[in-house]
């Protein structure tokens, strides 16, 4: 089917989000905007404005009252998802590259960056969940990776019981953040990681990296489970929830190198890979400059990607998608 | 050496008590002697005192003019009492200033003759003291046993019958069998086995590879070194056709002082300065060495092969363009008849392939044949002419006028010689192009002119057949090297064109069997046995079709009236493909597959192959990071004679029968065991994920926090949506 094309930022896309229902889209950009959208016509529902830098993150919790958003310009928000009103704004030393909300909602994680002599932290600030009440301006901890390479991307396993972060040098570590103790380090990558996203009920987690390829691994034992190879530097990966045991990666030549070759050449597609088999089963073009970010819809039934070019393509799935069996 | 002992219990207490004689046995250091620019000259005249001054001043300024400055006061002349007068010894030592002198001294006074009876003898001091050292007693050298060599077609006696390709990228060199759809099987591979690239010999026996030092040839089973030849600074080399000779250039002129002393020199003063060398490759031993001939003030790009071989071996020729074929015997590599063949103005020759004592019938030469061709110098026509050699005798000549460009291409039997003449209008405004095509076949040689109106920027015979494919253009862009603004050639609109001999009519003569139009292609694969043809887009930045024709398709059998009717009727394009990044195509030696590369020595991205069948049919596709180069590896001639060939021919049935039932067996047995690891991946993830969900579940029981549903199913919020179009809208005034 022909994909919704979401034309609502005039710089590239960093993350893309759904929320638990999986009806609104929210799409954060390097032109500083937040937007959300309605995910079934790709209306807009509004912006969130605030931000004086790009912005590069984005989450919301899993009522869907509250959108925390990180930037470029050293702050994190949370928002009022249905006014738009911002209710907090967290000062950092740097700029937050990656938050998320734990499946509680009463915490956040905020990956920083290292830069001007500040090292690069995973901070976790609490969240009051009363839309009306006052948050917290002190954090609840400080995760330091001293003298380590910086954290890139994080994550919170089930139960909040670990904080698990991607490094610029292709390492992953697990946290125990209350303790504030690296309790396993593994480098299963060569390169940076770009992106970290969890399964549903964050028991395992698929990691994407400069290296070309994506990888599972189990949250609790940092077990590799699964690896994915392809022929070039991805930027996002994700797990496909129901229906088919799929894995989507994407990614591209870097964005410095693109406009030297022809968007075929690029590898500007998400690639549907069999999560199982490590197959690749299919190909779904359409950007015109690598892939940055990608969601799948938590029903199973369609999926977005945004990228460098400024656009979000929102796929509902076609019919074959769900016949689809593999032989085995 | 015998192996070292240790007793534990008595180790040496200082250094001093180790014995390192055998050490410094084994590795003695060369003592700088400093005697390197010390020679000796002999045989000088003997002269008294009298003469004596003279002399020595004669002497230093002959050798100061053919060697070098000699140190001061270093021109030594030992003399001795005879008879009450002191006369010289007949010999003198002379110290040069450096090393280079002496050698040159060697090099240019050896030999010299300074009057009728006094020859010079310059020999290097150390020489002198190394000669006079030697052992006079004869011992005779150690004969060396006989080492069986491997079997060098081991490659052949593959129980399937299957094909090797040797594939070179980043820094490894590899070795591979074709198995089709499946993962090539790995035979060999070794890091940086060469350091310029690959070639086989052209029948396959040996890989070679190419070295600052020179190059080896590699092959057998165990892919050990077979032969090696020094060749400082080899860019290029050309195997005769049979394997027997190998000839190699460098762009460095051999330098044999320089020459790392110790290592292997098969140089002597004679091959100084020259550029090209042929070798023998069994016994690696070097033949002859040539010069590169500068006919233009400017130095040209060579052209390769610079020596032509007879298909025999026997001959070998190079071109001195404008001037002369020389024309060289093997292994004596003497010229044939002692000169070249002086041709005023030849620009360009070719060997016919066919061989005189192959026993073919349609071949009426009893020797060897080439043509050359010569072009128009002013009121001379351009010449197309087939010489024999070594008779050097004419056999068939053909002017020609108006021509810009002649090239030569024989059929792979010699039985025909296409000329194809680019020619100008009287005008000189715009280029068409003739076929000049020569049928040696036929005992009087008829030559055939086929006027092509538009330029033909490919041209290939079917091997073994006499059928030929064009490619032609009248876009205008053709010679265009770039567009303006620095952008990519436009992509030429072309035609693809196959021509037969038709017998059919009073005339015999070639003509078109079918055209297809509307093109990009503009290179021409055949498969080596004839019938299947690729015709390729190359060398453009956007387009990289593959097209696959079949010259023979049989049409279905309700079809068959319409095929007598129409001559190109069997002709089809039967699949056309696209390799993003094509850069080269390579046939299997049995014509039964095509492997297109991407190499990153000309594109920038996507490098890896792909391997397709004769039919156009994707079998494997790999990306394989800084791929460079694959090639098959070549097979020898059938050792089959024409009855068994035959034979097999007739009963193909049986024996594709048999094949066919392995392949039926491999292939099941390939997808059960692909089956099987799916299936044992499959059930290892969801034993994983049971035990994983199970322990989620108690860990979340264990705090009261039960998992929540994804999204909270039955309780989807349904919304409607009332959508109101105006249709239409008519106004009315109601009176």
């Amino acid at each position: 089917m022909r994909p919704i094309l979401l034309q609502g930022h005039t710089r590239s896309l960093t993350q893309i989000k759904y929320n638990r229902e999986g009806d609104l889209l929210f799409s954060v950009s390097k032109d500083k905007i937040v937007n959300v959208w309605y995910s079934h016509n790709g209306e807009r529902l509004g912006s969130y404005s605030g931000h004086q830098g790009a912005v590069w993150t984005v989450d919301v919790n899993s009522t869907s009252t509250m959108a925390i958003t990180g930037s470029a310009d050293n702050t994190a928000m949370l928002w009022n998802v249905q006014t738009g009103k911002c209710l907090k704004t967290w000062e950092f030393k740097t700029a937050v590259k990656r938050v998320e909300f734990n499946e509680d909602d009463d915490m956040a994680l905020c990956v920083t960056e290292e830069r001007m002599g500040y090292p690069g932290t995973v901070t976790v600030i609490s969240i009051n969940p009363d839309l009306e009440a006052a948050q917290s301006d002190e954090p609840v901890a400080t995760i330091v990776n001293d003298g380590g390479p910086k954290a890139v991307v994080a994550g919170w396993t089930y139960l909040n019981k670990f904080i698990i972060c991607g490094h610029v040098d292709g390492s992953i570590t697990q946290w125990d953040w209350k303790a504030n103790e690296k309790l396993n380090t593994i480098k299963p990558h060569s390169e940076s990681l770009t992106d970290i996203q969890f399964s549903t009920d964050r028991s395992y987690f698929i990691t994407s990296s400069k290296d070309k390829s994506a990888k599972i691994f189990d949250t609790i034992t940092l077990d590799e489970l699964k690896k994915y190879e392809t022929d070039t530097p991805l930027n996002s990966a994700s797990i496909t929830p129901k229906f088919q045991e799929f894995v989507i990666v994407g990614g591209g030549q870097d964005a410095m190198n693109v406009t030297t070759t022809s968007a075929r050449a690029g590898k500007f597609e998400c690639r549907f890979w069999h999560k199982i088999l490590e197959e690749e089963c299919g190909r779904v073009r359409g950007h015109f400059g690598p892939i940055n970010t990608i969601a799948v819809h938590p029903d199973g039934k369609g999926f977005s990607s945004g990228g460098e070019d400024g656009y979000v393509r929102v796929h509902t799935f076609d019919s074959d998608y769900f016949k689809f069996k593999s032989d085995h | 050496m015998p192996a070292a002992t240790f007793d534990p219990k008595n180790f040496p207490e200082t250094e001093e008590d180790i014995d390192f004689t055998d050490i410094e046995q084994a590795y003695p250091l060369p003592k700088d002697e400093g005697f390197d620019s010390l020679v000796v000259v002999d045989n000088v005249p003997v002269v008294d005192q009298s003469k004596e001054e003279k002399l020595v001043t004669v002497l230093k300024k002959l050798i100061t003019k053919a060697a070098g400055p000699i140190k001061e006061n270093g021109l030594f002349m030992p003399t001795e009492n005879k008879d009450g007068k002191r006369v010289s010894k007949g010999y003198c030592f002379v110290d040069f200033e450096n090393a280079e002198s002496a050698h040159a001294a060697i090099k240019n006074l050896d030999g010299h003759r300074m009057d009728k009876s006094h020859v010079l003898a310059v020999n290097r001091l150390t020489d002198i003291e190394k000669y006079t050292a030697m052992n006079d007693q004869y011992v005779e050298p150690e004969q060396e046993e006989f080492v069986q060599k491997e079997h060098l077609r081991s490659w052949l006696t593959d129980s399937q019958a299957r094909d090797q390709w040797v594939m070179y990228r980043a820094d490894d060199v590899s070795i591979f069998w074709n198995r089709k759809t499946e993962t090539p099987e790995h035979e060999y591979s070794r890091t940086n086995w060469t350091e310029t690239y690959v070639q086989w010999s052209p029948l396959g026996t040996y890989l070679t590879t190419f070295h600052r030092q020179g190059i080896a040839l590699w092959g057998g089973p165990s892919w050990n070194k077979i032969v090696r030849f020094v060749h400082p600074g080899v860019k290029l080399i050309d195997f005769s056709p049979n394997e027997r000779y190998l000839v190699t250039w460098s762009n460095e002129p051999i330098n044999v002082s320089r020459i790392p002393e110790g290592s292997v020199n098969p140089f002597t003063e004679e091959d100084e300065g020259n550029q090209i060398v042929i070798w023998d490759t069994l016994t690696g031993a070097l033949l002859r060495s040539f010069p590169v001939v500068q006919t233009g003030d400017a130095p040209k790009a060579i052209s390769w092969p610079m020596f032509k071989w007879a298909p025999t071996e026997k001959y070998f020729a190079r071109l001195v363009a404008g001037q002369q074929i020389s024309i060289y015997e093997a292994p004596s590599m003497g010229l044939v008849g002692k000169k070249s063949v002086k041709i005023d103005g030849v620009a360009d020759f070719e060997w016919s392939p066919a061989n005189p004592n192959s026993g073919d019938d349609k071949i009426f030469q009893k020797e060897e044949v080439l043509a050359y061709w010569t072009p128009e110098v002013g009121n001379q026509p351009a010449r197309v002419t087939i010489m024999g050699v070594p008779s050097k005798e004419i056999i068939r000549t053909k002017n020609l006028f108006n021509v810009n460009d002649c090239k030569l291409q024989w059929q792979s039997q010699g039985h025909y010689l296409a000329v194809k003449v680019d020619r100008h209008t009287k005008t000189k405004k715009s280029t068409f192009t003739n076929l000049e095509i020569f049928r040696l076949c036929q005992k009087e040689i008829p030559v055939e002119t086929l006027e092509i109106k538009e330029a033909v920027i490919a041209f290939a015979w079917e091997p073994k057949g006499d059928r030929f494919a064009i490619i032609t253009t009248s876009d205008p862009n053709l010679g265009v090297s770039a567009g303006p603004n620095g952008q990519a050639p436009a992509i030429l609109k072309t035609s693809v064109g196959f021509y037969y001999l038709d017998n059919s009519k009073a005339v015999v003569a070639y003509r078109p069997l079918k055209i297809f139009d509307k093109k990009t292609s503009n290179h021409l694969f055949w498969s080596p046995k004839g019938r299947h043809l690729v015709a390729a887009t190359l060398r453009s930045t956007t387009v990289f079709d593959l097209e696959f024709y079949d010259l023979d398709l049989e049409p279905a059998a309700d079809k068959k009236d319409i095929a007598k009717e129409d001559v190109g009727a069997n002709v089809h394009l039967i699949s056309t493909q696209e390799h993003y990044g094509v850069t080269d195509v390579e046939w299997d030696p049995t014509g039964r597959f095509v492997i297109t590369g991407s190499s990153m020595w000309r594109h920038t991205a996507d490098h890896g192959y792909c391997l397709w069948d004769f039919k156009g049919l994707l079998l494997f596709r790999q990306t394989i990071d800084k791929f460079k180069q694959l090639l098959w590896r070549p097979r020898p001639e059938s050792l089959l004679s024409k009855e068994q060939k035959k034979k097999v021919r007739k009963n193909l049935r049986q024996y594709s029968k048999v094949f066919e039932e392995e392949d039926l067996a491999v292939g099941d047995a390939a997808t059960a065991k692909l089956v099987a690891t799916r299936r044992k991946l499959v059930e290892q993830w969801y034993t994983w994920r049971k035990q994983t969900e199970k322990r989620v579940a108690e860990e979340r029981a264990e705090v009261g926090k039960e998992i929540k549903t994804a999204s909270d199913e039955g309780k989807l919020e349904v919304v409607e949506e009332w959508i109101e179009e105006v249709v239409e809208e008519t106004e009315e005034i109601v009176e």
